[in-house]
């Protein structure tokens, strides 16, 4: 089947392993992911910070260059999912004569990990598991963006999402219930004020001891960033020691179909995740 | 025994009015039952809690909320506005207040925090697209940043880290445009 795909501005740099399983993963399932084409950055934060029409008409242009091509729109990063329904609602409300074509709403925009956790998807990705991942002990950490506020996103369990639990599930991995999949982890505030970001962070890996897990797993590109990269920091600031490898739910599901590439994917990660999977007789 | 001498406030409408007119969201229906406070993550970093924002102006104390911290450490995680039982788009109303003060060109409480919001904005302006790899210098030299973190030698951690994500194959040398460009321009001149 074809889509849309709105990759934004990380997966091009910084989340390139994200880009790069999402690519083998999708190949796999015989999704076809067309770029939306010329799409501009949805503005993110900053634009919702400072400026109000920015922050609805920048997503609110791609919309309106997929809706040209008329397929619906699959987006891996939760804060440009986030960014692109909150323009699709505020459009619907109200036209935006700045945008340079019409929108109508007749596409959908999906959630990457929403996408590809529906049930026949999930039944294909099941099916073409090689190695089930029956040792490895995880929490699955969903973030801010993909779920709230529900009224935007149309998520119905927002407080407790689980579809990710269920995907993992389905690739063998033991699933930790934890209480925390949804708290913040500080997504911005990483440049201008790393305090917050290392306080809201040091608490997760906590919860995530607690739950007995080994790893973390996320759908989100910035949530990602922020327990992987300043794992080592953090440790040295609260004189504690963390190894908690942070892995995109894409490339466990690589891992799982004994994708080759794999070990590319994670050698872009900053905490080793390769350790223990090799421990796990996994790669 | 002798009471206390306690301050008097005079209540002024006219700041919840340009609020509520200006977002269409409905500070008045707080009721100050601190759900948005109890579960919110960052409160620890913040001056003023978010149920003192949504009461601070109900009575008017503009001035307060202006140079607050809270509103610029608000991380817009919308779990307050997806909890409040009368429907209050808290986070919302924090943004709300942010777009206010750029707008008025004023100071922000947390001047690091808006510097790092309008280089992205720039970047955007200019290319269409964020460079991940020009936006941290470029927010080092415009906020100043880069004088603190040369004092606490943090500089030389992050340019470390700068490195290895190079090596990783995670930064790219060269940013990329689109062809948009004077879309987004029009974007831009439309909303100053």
């Amino acid at each position: 089947m074809k889509v849309s795909y709105y990759p934004g501005c990380s997966l091009e740099a910084t989340a390139r392993d994200y880009r790069e399983s999402i690519a083998y993963v999708c190949g796999g399932l015989g999704i076809d992911l067309e770029e939306i084409p010329d799409w501009s950055c949805c503005g993110a934060t900053a634009a919702h910070s400072t400026d109000e029409s920015l922050s609805i008409a920048l997503p609110g242009r791609n919309l309106t260059l997929a809706e040209k091509i008329g397929l619906d729109v699959v987006v891996p990063c939760p804060m440009c999912f986030n960014r692109l329904k909150t323009a699709e609602h505020e459009i619907q409300k109200k036209t935006r004569k700045e945008l340079p074509h019409h929108f109508s709403g007749k596409i959908k925009v999906w959630d990457l990990l929403d996408f590809l956790s529906r049930p026949d998807r999930l039944s294909q990705i099941q099916a073409k598991v090689q190695q089930p991942l029956k040792d490895l002990s995880v929490v699955c950490y969903y973030g801010c963006m993909a779920n709230r506020p529900p009224r935007i996103t149309g998520v119905d369990q927002y407080e407790n999402p689980q579809n990710m639990d269920t995907l993992l599930k389905a690739l063998g991995t033991q699933v930790q219930d934890w209480s925390y999949k949804t708290d913040c982890c500080g997504a911005s505030h990483t440049i201008a004020r790393p305090d917050i970001v290392h306080t809201l962070v040091q608490r997760l890996y906590e919860r995530v001891l607690d739950a007995g897990a080994e790893a973390i797993v996320v759908s989100c590109q910035m949530c990602q960033a922020n327990l992987d990269m300043p794992q080592a920091t953090i440790a040295e600031i609260f004189r504690k020691q963390y190894h908690l490898p942070v892995y995109y739910f894409t490339e466990l599901i690589g891992v799982s179909w004994k994708a080759l590439e794999a070990k590319t994917w994670l050698s872009r990660h900053m905490v080793d995740p390769q350790t223990l999977l090799k421990r796990k007789g996994l790669i | 025994m002798e009471k206390p001498e306690l301050e008097c406030i005079e209540m002024n409408s006219g700041f919840i009015n340009e609020i509520e007119e200006g977002s269409g969201i409905k500070v008045s229906a707080c009721f100050q039952c601190r759900k948005c406070t109890n579960g919110c993550p960052v409160t620890f970093a913040m001056d003023l809690y978010p149920d003192q924002v949504m009461r601070y102006i109900q009575l008017g104390l503009k001035q307060e909320i202006r140079e607050s911290a809270t509103i610029w450490v608000c991380a817009s995680c919308e779990t307050c506005t997806t909890r409040c039982p009368n429907e209050i788009d808290i986070a919302g109303v924090m943004d709300f207040l942010k777009q206010s003060v750029v707008k008025e060109k004023g100071q922000a409480a947390e001047d690091k925090v808006l510097a790092f919001h309008q280089i992205f904005m720039d970047d955007i302006r200019k290319r269409g697209r964020v460079f991940e790899t020009g936006l941290v210098g470029k927010y080092m030299l415009h906020s100043g940043d880069w004088v603190t973190k040369l004092k606490d030698r943090s500089i030389l951690d992050e340019m470390l880290l700068g490195w290895t994500m190079f090596r990783k194959g995670r930064l790219n040398l060269f940013p990329k445009r689109i062809k948009g460009k004077a879309e987004i321009e029009k974007l831009f001149n439309n909303s100053l």
